[in-house]
């Protein structure tokens, strides 16, 4: 049985202490982000043609797929963040559920893609190019994996008991993150060629 | 200012909830700050004799090249450059780190803001179990075949990178893990730190009523966070080009081993002052304390050390001056680094200010702070030549550059922290510590760290470069003059590593016998002061305290006492 600490429950900022927590979260992870992907940039306009070539091999069709499912899901997450400020867990689960069905569509996605590339010897050896579309794109999926675990969590060990309601808008928050990583990866890995 | 419930009282019945704590529970698997700050604190001490005693290994292989080793036996070159990695890498990352940031802040930030534990207890236990791991990554990687990583504390790729040019498979691989991890534990440690000091403070804390030390360490944690994101992408790809083979930083597949460089250093610099500030915040602390005196400009010194933070993130390719940078971009990173030093040189003006017309008190731990200073002083105006592109041409790689950082990071990490000891052991464990013994081990501290690093200033100018073996092997570094000089500085490190005896042996004997300290041995003003020492569960008993003015009401006009703490309610007929 863990007590409840007084520090937790103040708020000098008028901020609550899990969402502040949250955002110095997301603050941290856009520079891990930021750090790839400036120094995939660095390296793109180092190396300029060959480096499009091998960017024309990415599926574009897939990436814009899997950009419609997480844009969606940032929507679905939306409304379950608005069901939970009305205090009704039955939407919210249900928007949760949606969100989470979307991101498993993402990691499918994503999974068929990898399989193709790999299927065609674009490997994460085949040249640095490719080394950075499976470091980045893959970090990002397993963001996308965490998100959905959490997202999990939060429905049936929190909603469905009725309880820590103000943890459906700090997940909200970090799965916007993650949308929002990915709309500077899809630009540079897919549609740059 | 939504304060939710429960009311603000304090945890007198904590004991109810929580009967019959073993010893696991209570000390191993604690959520609470203090423990968790002891934790860090004697982890990181662990360390430091793990690192100290490596210094001990590699330079008496240089003062007595090829003879055997006390305590160690022959050393070979691999394992030399293994032990010189991982000195600098334990001294920095498992030394300064958890003591300055982790051990200060766990303990002292709660206390000072007046709340009763950090905001997420859980995460920050997670901290140090995901720390303490790290560290046992890092020793384990000693031991493995092949040897610890040996490719200096910078890991710079190729040398990192590949195993047949490092000949360490397996330690070079753990070692990155191990400090992977270890930035891990802090960026949650960090923002717990962060969001505790912004939203937990006791009621009526404004903005400049923390404590400078918090304040600082609370900086420290954003520019570590700020930093740190590009190496832990870095990070993990020098591990794939290690472990998996891709060629994120191999020249001859088209990639860029300046990039590692750059991602470093962009890292590496800040993480200086990541440790400085925390450091620079005891020695305010201890100064006011120890002069009685009101901290002067504090304002200055926090919008300094906000800017020294933003001016960090522009300094960092003044470590790469001769690594093939654009000569242009030199005069850049001159400028800015030249520049840096005006926000540090503020804060230790304002000290010595702080110092002026106070009645000082001698104590070890005010020793200890004013040692700081004139060492630091000494590091950062080595600093100013090492920054010049010009000069650094000449002096990079050199002992001159290595006895330059020695005195940035040995005031920062050995002799603030001893500042630090000296100057909450009564609150941390209720007694007090020897002050005779306490002197005895500053003035030999001190001297004898002067002693080591004064020689390598000038063997460094004569050009002796650093991470070679044996310098009998160069004919231009092989004189008996140098190498004298050598047998000095090693002579005075055995000296150094003898008087830490004397620390550990007051610290146990202090922790058994000490004198009963109170609650206020040294009549400060700041939060922890008013509790009981050691603080119990909860830190405050059962009403949290309110603030209503500054923490560092020292000798304030037409008061009796010399010191008004934090907490004392204003009495308005009588002012």
């Amino acid at each position: 049985m863990v007590h409840q600490i007084i520090a937790t429950g103040r708020s000098r900022t008028g901020i609550p202490t899990g969402r502040l927590a949250v955002w110095w979260v997301i603050g941290s992870e856009i520079l891990i982000f930021g750090g790839l992907i400036a120094t995939y940039l660095l390296n793109r306009f180092n190396h300029g043609p060959s480096w499009s070539v091998e960017a024309a091999n990415t599926n574009t069709f897939i990436g814009a797929c899997n950009t419609f499912w997480l844009l969606t899901s940032s929507l679905f997450v939306v409304y379950a963040h608005a069901a939970s400020e009305r205090r009704d867990a039955a939407k919210t689960r249900m928007w949760i559920w949606l969100t989470i069905l979307l991101g498993g569509f993402f990691m499918g996605f994503k999974t068929y893609e990898y399989a193709t590339e790999i299927h065609h010897g674009f490997t994460l050896f085949t040249s640095n190019f490719w080394s950075f579309y499976y470091t980045a794109t893959g970090l990002h999926g397993f963001h996308v994996l965490c998100g959905m675990v959490i997202l999990a969590i939060i429905a049936e060990g929190d909603i469905k008991k009725g309880r820590n309601w103000h943890r459906v808008e700090n997940i909200g928050l970090y799965w916007h993150f993650v949308d929002i990583v990915w709309i500077f990866l899809f630009p540079l890995m897919y549609i740059a060629k | 200012m939504a304060e939710v419930a429960p009311a603000e009282v304090g945890h007198g019945d904590a004991h109810d909830d929580h009967h019959e704590e073993s010893f696991w529970s209570k000390y191993v698997f604690s959520t609470d700050h203090k423990i968790i700050g002891f934790q860090y604190m004697f982890t990181g001490m662990a360390m430091a004799l793990i690192g100290g005693y490596f210094a001990y290994v590699f330079r008496m292989q240089l003062a007595f090249p090829g003879s055997s080793i006390p305590f160690w036996g022959t050393l070979s070159p691999a394992a030399y450059n293994s032990l010189v990695t991982n000195h600098g890498t334990i001294m920095i990352f498992w030394v300064a780190m958890p003591v300055l940031i982790a051990a200060m802040g766990n303990f002292c930030i709660p206390l000072m803001i007046g709340c009763d534990d950090m905001v997420f207890p859980r995460i920050n236990r997670l901290s140090y179990q995901i720390f303490l791991l790290s560290a046992i990554i890092l020793i384990v990687s000693f031991f493995v075949p092949g040897g610890g990583f040996g490719g200096a504390w910078t890991s710079y790729p190729p040398l990192s990178a590949k195993a047949e040019y490092n000949s360490t498979p397996f330690g070079a691989p753990l070692w990155l893990i191990a400090v992977t991890l270890e930035i891990v534990a802090f960026l949650l440690g960090g923002i717990n730190f962060i969001t505790t000091t912004m939203n937990a403070r006791a009621k009526g804390m404004k903005i400049y009523d923390i404590p400078m030390l918090v304040w600082m360490i609370v900086i420290a944690s954003i520019l570590f966070m700020c930093s740190v994101g590009p190496l832990v992408a870095g990070a993990v790809m020098l591990l794939f080009d290690q472990t998996l083979g891709t060629s994120f930083f191999d020249a001859a597949a088209g990639g860029d081993p300046v990039l590692w460089q750059h991602l470093f250093w962009f890292f590496g610099h800040p993480e200086v002052y990541v440790v400085l500030l925390p450091a620079m915040g005891i020695v305010a602390e201890v100064v006011c304390v120890f002069a009685r005196k009101k901290l002067f400009a504090y304002k200055l010194i926090l919008f300094s050390s906000i800017g020294l933070g933003i001016l960090s993130f522009f300094v960092w390719a003044h470590h790469q001056f001769i690594s093939g940078v654009d000569p242009r971009a030199t005069y850049l990173f001159t400028t800015t680094t030249l520049l840096i030093s005006i926000p540090v040189a503020i804060m230790l003006f304002a000290f010595i200010a702080t110092l002026y017309g106070g009645s000082i008190r001698f104590s070890t731990a005010m020793l200890f702070a004013l040692a700081f200073i004139a060492e630091f002083l000494l590091g950062g105006v080595t600093g100013i030549w090492l920054g010049s592109s010009g000069v650094d041409i000449y002096l990079h790689d050199t002992y001159f550059v290595l006895a330059h950082f020695h005195y940035t990071f040995v005031p920062i990490a050995i002799i603030a922290v001893f500042a630090a000891v000296y100057h909450w052991f009564p609150k941390m464990f209720g007694r007090m510590m020897n002050e005779t013994w306490g002197k005895i081990h500053f003035w030999g501290t001190v001297i004898s760290f002067n002693g080591i690093f004064i020689p390598l200033f000038i063997l460094g100018s004569a050009g002796q470069h650093r991470r070679i073996y044996n310098f009998q092997n160069f004919p231009d570094l092989a004189g008996q003059n140098m190498q004298d000089m050598r047998v000095f500085a090693t002579m005075c490190l055995v000296l150094m590593l003898a008087f830490q005896v004397i620390f550990i042996v007051n610290f146990i004997v202090s922790l058994k016998r000490g004198e009963k300290a109170g609650r206020n041995p040294w009549n400060a003003t700041t939060l922890e002061w008013i509790t009981e020492s050691p603080p119990p569960h909860g830190n405050f008993g059962l009403t949290m305290p309110e603030v209503y003015r500054g923490p560092y009401e020292y000798s304030v006009e037409g008061r009796e006492k010399d010191y008004w703490p934090q907490n004392e309610k204003p009495e308005p007929e009588k002012i």
